[in-house]
């Protein structure tokens, strides 16, 4: 669905998209009781508590009064309901202050202030510095004359640094009057959610005709919640408003995850209901039975002779209502509670408090912290979860010469300073392209010092290691790039920029020197991106060397590379590349083939080498939480061969002959099939052997494997203990989480950037790490920490405690609850199975919530083995793993323990107790202090 | 950047408030297991037990038990096989007279109880079927919702006190007599104190009770709920099918080998679902009445803890791990 949107016209456009009203409401004044009492009791639960609250409401009968049942079931629904009205209080808060905030905006030709809840799609909106962006804008004029503005997109996706805006070239140069009148057309999709993507078309009318289609992309647009900063002032056209915004289309309430833990109990919630019909029905009928041959002959019960039709149905709903305590009424609330303290324990930890950021851990999903302990896969980054993910620029080679090799640092290597000196044109061409050929901002700060601003890390590095070899790039506004060499200064126009995607792998900019106006193209990338490039004269065996042996070092590469462009090649492709950068329809494809047609023949300037350090302690993370049972996969998008060196580096894989690593390749299906049968073989015949066997496999042959070998690609992933996944994309990352979450296995995701947001998302657990590329996966993830390492303390204290307490806890509200069913269901044969209650509606409550719901919650803080034993001996996480403390037999043991307990506590309170003076009251009090000191026995015995 | 130095101050403040609770550092007290342990727990827990289980079956031996079954003897031979018609024809005579010796020296006070079996004070529709608020006051009369069927008379008039409970208040009476002279049987007091006090009012009378459908014991009208013992007795409903209920006290020594009579007025109906009317006669002892019960368990778990001690040092001593 397209849209068409006539710019600053107040007319046409008026009604046809909604206002820039934004709502994250769920619910309105009006119709809060109804949908959210709508909601809960669409829980099974809920509906089963409703039935028997109501059936209570039948004095004929109810065994205790109903207020006994009303009175939690009302608690709970209150208090559920009035977290939700809570939380949407706020959101209508901060939805009201978003909305009443005031912007300008031009209407009928004059600027006015309004509310930003009134902004029309087609209005044209001012901005000044640092204010928050009202809704999704195209750029069509800022204070900067290049047509530039810098917006903070931290709101977005987390990322911290600077991005630059360009206003479209149709807008370029328009004064501030013009800017007041302008009129046009913008042709762009419907709202979507992708944040990197807008493919729009900008057509002006009259008096401002241009005749040409100006394509518009992200770079033009500025979207709602990001800030405007070092630009006087910016102003753009309403495309997106209200909750269409890209903003309102990714937020979005993320599907509740059901741990483990929960689906068991769920199942034995089950198995306690279908026990309790079979009670009921068998004890209904004797009850029938026995009123109709006994109870008639007791002439004190004054039975009628003749009863209405639902007598029969009488003692069997009687029955209903005594056992319906079988099923705790508070075990959701009290697991909540004890929940989120267990979470609220993974915030306060200072032991998982980032010491150089000061950054404590953050648990944003409450509900699934057991889950951590029964984690079996782990899915790991490698980029800023392993490593460090501060990149240094290390050795190089140039032109086949290596340098940096002797002192592990060509910064200092004399024979690059000598060749720089010199002016070497390779080496100078080298620099040249390591400082040109990147999307880095420098800034200057106050102290005259030049900040470099850069999305990727690697161009970062790239970049200063430049600006210590004498290329420093000094500044760059719109198409003009300054460089400062050995004191004089180079200028370059730069005319396009092809950009970097990760199925491209590289990225290049067309320069024409300012001095002497030759053009040439610039590229950086991957060598399988680069090298097959190369002009056909050219030996490229030392550069394919260079990388083999930089990546066994556990470096990352990047060749660079670059060609000279005649002036009429040139103009014949720009006609082409701006084509295809205003096509709506697959513009990424269509411009990756374009580029294409511009990236051959290329000069390959050498090889650059960047170190990415371990961070602290993911040897012993990786070693002990494989102890522990956990089985890694590293899910890479770096080189096969730096991924390899990296997971030697950290105990990932052990070196031969302790360790074997099979490699599954080929770039057609049945090279691929072969080499998946032949890992797959030898896998089955090592599985006996104590080796370590792993397996790696990059991303080509995934997706085949993935496509067309499925089955033994599933076999092959339950059978190895660790894999190997590099050049892998993010679905692909998230294609890996689904298949072992269909093998049945419990997985943990980690990661820290942008690309690992999927995986993290599709993951039981995602784990986010608050690192350099921003926030983003940290946001999507339900836990964030710091550092790699803290992975071990989460799951090993904070997982293993929280599973123990949960299975604890769960059993025993089913216990206790089991435990005063049992007596009353005893009474009910000595009763003349009549369905009278031993207990009165205030004991049965008192007991509920007194005696045994508060008492437990010491078992919150019960810690079974010391923090230094679970981490000394992390095998005891197999326990968990197998989920020993909560399944079916367990369950049994508490239910048989609860019917012995029953069956003490009746038998000595009937008989000790002066035997046939009993009367009805006392036996009751001694049966209820009985089953009160029991269980504060098992809590006693149980917690420790 | 200005805006860097804002987060970091922020980043800081994030830091949470050091506490034991927060850190998961509280103090904590762990049991281990080891033999010792168990086997001197078993130990104190066996050694305290048998005792306590000694002196309360000694306690319990101490008292004197009369029970005399009368149900069947009281029965004319001529009605033998048609109970139910003797027991609800009004003209029958009741009376009937039984004797029995005193096994042992019975100290005063003397208990006399009337036992019932296979009688359900705890079937559900009986157990419900009272009106706690109109025994309590006088204003609250018409309060007989729950006392149905029993809560009206044919014409609508609310009964005092209501509810099958009251309706079939036992109606059999005891006259003792030891060697010709009569022994007096202290009817005061039986009941509980609180019941007389708060649960049943002095200012609520009887009132159209036993009219129409006759089930037990009438009542004076001219004498409040709170002094009619026999009723709040009868009232606090038994837990079990089997039960006794105080009926009144001797309050003089009975001798060894004594001869009692008893007059008893047989009016109660059990026969119709062929329940048992017994007479007790009990003394107590600082446990109670007679139950050997609490002191077997005490002896059998104390037996047990002992046992299992003695096994577990064998199994120490001859195969230590």
């Amino acid at each position: 669905m397209k849209r068409y949107i006539y710019i600053n016209d107040d007319e046409t456009s008026q009604d046809l998209y909604c206002a820039n009203r934004l709502s994250n409401r769920k619910y309105t004044l009006m119709n809060f009781l109804p949908k959210n009492l709508w909601e809960q009791f669409s829980r099974f639960m809920n509906q089963y508590f409703l039935l028997i609250a109501c059936l209570q409401l039948w004095s004929l009968i109810t065994p205790v009064n109903p207020a006994s049942t009303w009175g939690p079931l009302i608690f709970i629904f209150a208090v559920s309901a009035t977290k939700e009205a809570w939380d949407d209080y706020n959101r209508y808060l901060s939805d009201k202050k978003a909305n009443e905030k005031e912007v300008w905006v031009v209407k009928q030709g004059i600027k006015k202030l309004i509310q930003s809840q009134d902004i029309r799609v087609g209005n044209i909106v001012w901005l000044r510095e640092n204010d928050e962006v009202p809704c999704d804008l195209v750029l069509i004029g800022t204070s900067d004359p290049q047509g530039v503005c810098y917006v903070e997109t931290a709101a977005l996706d987390g990322e911290t640094d600077l991005k630059t805006r360009l206003i479209p070239a149709a807008c370029m140069g328009m004064d501030f009057e013009l800017l007041h009148k302008i009129k046009g057309v913008i042709e762009c999709p419907g709202p979507d959610k992708d944040i990197r993507r807008f493919d729009g078309n900008l057509r002006l009318l009259p008096p401002f005709i241009d005749n040409d289609v100006c394509p518009l992309t992200i770079k033009n647009t500025i979207l709602q919640s990001c800030y405007l900063r070092n630009t006087e002032w910016a102003c753009g056209v309403a495309v997106y408003t209200g909750n269409e915004t890209k903003l309102g289309m990714t937020r979005g309430i993320p599907e509740p995850k059901l741990t483990a833990v929960d689906a068991m109990i769920d199942k034995l919630t089950g198995a306690i209901f279908v026990f309790q019909i079979v009670v009921v029905i068998v004890l209904g009928t004797a009850g029938n039975v026995w009123k109709d041959t006994e109870a008639r002959k007791q002439w004190y019960v004054l039975y009628p002779q003749e009863f209405p039709w639902y007598e029969l149905l009488v003692i069997p709903l009687r029955f209903e209502l005594l056992c319906s305590i079988m099923i705790p009424i508070s075990i959701k609330v009290s697991l909540d509670l004890v929940k989120s303290l267990y979470a609220k324990f993974i915030d306060w930890d200072y032991e998982m408090i980032d010491p150089e950021t000061d950054t404590p851990s953050h648990a944003t999903n409450t509900a699934i912290s057991e889950d951590l302990a029964q984690v079996e896969y782990i899915l790991t980054d490698k980029t800023g979860t392993l490593t460090e993910n501060r990149m240094i620029f290390r050795r190089c080679c140039i032109g086949g010469i290596f340098y940096g090799n002797e002192t592990g640092d060509a910064l200092k290597d004399v024979g690059l300073l000598n060749a720089i000196t010199s002016g070497s044109p390779d080496v100078i061409r080298f620099l040249t392209v390591m400082a040109v050929c990147n999307t880095v901002i420098p800034a200057k700060s106050k102290a005259g010092a030049i900040l470099y601003k850069a999305q990727s890390q690697d161009e970062e590095a790239l970049v200063h290691a430049a600006a210590q070899l004498h290329m420093v790039l000094v500044n760059k506004n719109a198409s003009i790039l300054e460089i400062k060499f050995n004191g004089s200064v180079l200028q370059y126009e730069i005319l396009e920029t092809l950009e970097f995607t990760s199925d491209r792998k590289r990225m290049s900019v067309v320069v024409k020197d300012c001095h002497s106006g030759n053009i040439s193209l610039l590229s950086k990338g991957a060598d399988e991106a680069i090298l097959p490039y190369a002009h056909a004269g050219q030996q490229t065996r030392t550069f394919v060397e260079a990388v083999e042996q930089y990546s066994q070092l556990g470096l990352r590469t990047l060749c660079l590379a670059w060609r000279e462009v005649e002036e009429d090649e040139y103009q014949e492709w720009s006609l082409m590349f701006k084509e295809a950068s205003s096509t709506l329809i697959d513009r990424e494809w269509r411009i990756a083939e374009v580029c294409q047609r511009l990236e051959h023949d290329l000069k390959v300037l050498g090889v650059t080498a960047i170190e990415d350090r371990l961070q602290d302690g993911v040897p012993e993370t990786i070693e002990t939480l494989r102890k522990a049972g956990i089985n890694f996969w590293m899910l890479t998008g770096d080189k096969q061969n730096t991924a390899i060196q990296i997971a030697l580096s950290c105990n990932f894989i052990s070196p031969e002959p302790k360790g074997q690593l099979l490699s599954i390749d080929g770039k057609t299906e049945d090279e691929v099939c072969r080499s998946l049968e032949r890992v797959l073989l030898t896998m089955r015949i090592t599985t006996s052997e104590p080796k370590d066997v792993a397996f790696v496999v990059d991303g080509w042959a995934l997706e085949i494997a993935l496509k067309h070998y499925r089955k033994a690609f599933t076999e092959l992933a339950i059978l190895s203990r660790t894999a190997i996944c590099c050049r892998v994309t993010p679905s692909q990352k998230a294609q890996l989480v689904e298949l072992l979450k269909s093998c049945d296995y419990r997985t943990l995701a980690i990661g820290d950037g942008g690309n690992d947001v999927r995986m993290i998302q599709k993951a039981d657990i995602g784990v986010g790490i608050s690192g350099r590329e921003g926030l983003q996966a940290a946001r999507a993830a339900d836990y964030s920490i710091g550092k790699f390492r803290f992975l071990k303390r989460l799951i090993l204290v904070h997982g293993r405690y929280s599973y123990n307490r949960t299975a604890f806890l769960s059993q025993y509200s089913f216990y206790k609850s089991l435990l005063i069913c049992f007596i009353q269901i005893f009474f009910s044969f000595i009763s003349g199975l009549s369905g009278t209650s031993l207990f009165n509606s205030v004991s049965l409550m008192a007991y509920n919530v007194f005696y045994t719901s508060i008492p437990v919650l010491v078992s919150t803080i019960d810690k079974d083995l010391s923090e230094g034993t679970v981490m000394q001996h992390p095998q005891i996480l197999f326990y968990c793993q197998a989920g020993r403390l909560l399944n079916p037999s367990t369950f049994a043991g508490w239910f048989g323990r609860s019917l012995f307990h029953a069956i003490v506590a009746f038998v000595i309170s009937i008989h000790v107790y002066a035997y046939e003076k009993s009367e009805m009251e006392e036996v009751s009090m001694v049966a209820l202090s009985g089953c009160i000191w029991l269980q504060a026995f098992v809590v006693a015995l149980e917690t420790k | 950047m200005p805006g860097s130095d804002s987060t970091a101050h922020k980043s800081k403040s994030r830091r949470p408030k050091y506490s034991q609770f927060s850190q998961q550092e509280l103090p904590a007290f762990k049991l281990i297991l080891t033999p010792g342990y168990v086997i001197s727990t078993f130990i104190v827990v066996g050694l305290i037990f048998v005792p306590i289980g000694l002196i309360s079956l000694f306690a319990s031996e101490t008292v004197v038990e009369i029970v005399d079954r009368y149900d069947n003897e009281c029965i004319p031979k001529d009605f033998r096989d048609n109970r139910v018609e003797f027991i609800k024809n009004k003209q029958t005579n009741k009376s009937c007279t039984r004797t029995f010796t005193v096994p042992k020296q019975m100290k005063s006070p003397i208990f006399i109880y009337y036992q019932l079996e296979n009688f359900y004070q705890n079937h559900r529709r009986y157990v419900k079927s009272r009106s706690d608020k109109q025994l309590q006051s006088k204003k609250n009369a018409a309060h007989i919702r729950e006392c149905k069927p029993m809560g009206e008379t044919d014409n609508k008039d609310p009964i005092i006190p209501c509810g099958l409970i009251a309706w079939s208040l036992f109606n059999d009476t005891y006259g003792f007599s030891v060697k010709g002279k009569d022994l007096k049987v202290n009817k005061r007091d039986i009941a509980w104190g609180s019941d007389k006090n708060y649960k049943f009012g002095a200012d609520v009378f009887p009132k159209n009770f036993q009219v129409g459908d006759v089930g037990g014991k009438s009542l004076n009208s001219s004498i409040p709920l709170s002094e009619q013992e026999d009723l709040i007795v009868w009232m606090r409903t038994a837990a079990l099918s089997t039960f006794r209920k105080l009926y009144g006290k001797i309050e003089d020594d009975l001798q060894a080998n004594d001869v009692i009579t008893v007059v008893i007025e047989n009016n109660y109906n059990t026969y119709d679902f062929k329940g048992t009317k017994s007479l007790v006669l009990s003394t107590t002892s600082w446990i109670g009445g007679k139950n050997d019960f609490l002191g077997v368990t005490f002896i059998t778990i104390g037996g047990i803890c002992l046992f299992l001690a003695i096994t577990f040092i064998l199994l120490y001593v001859i195969k230590p791990r």
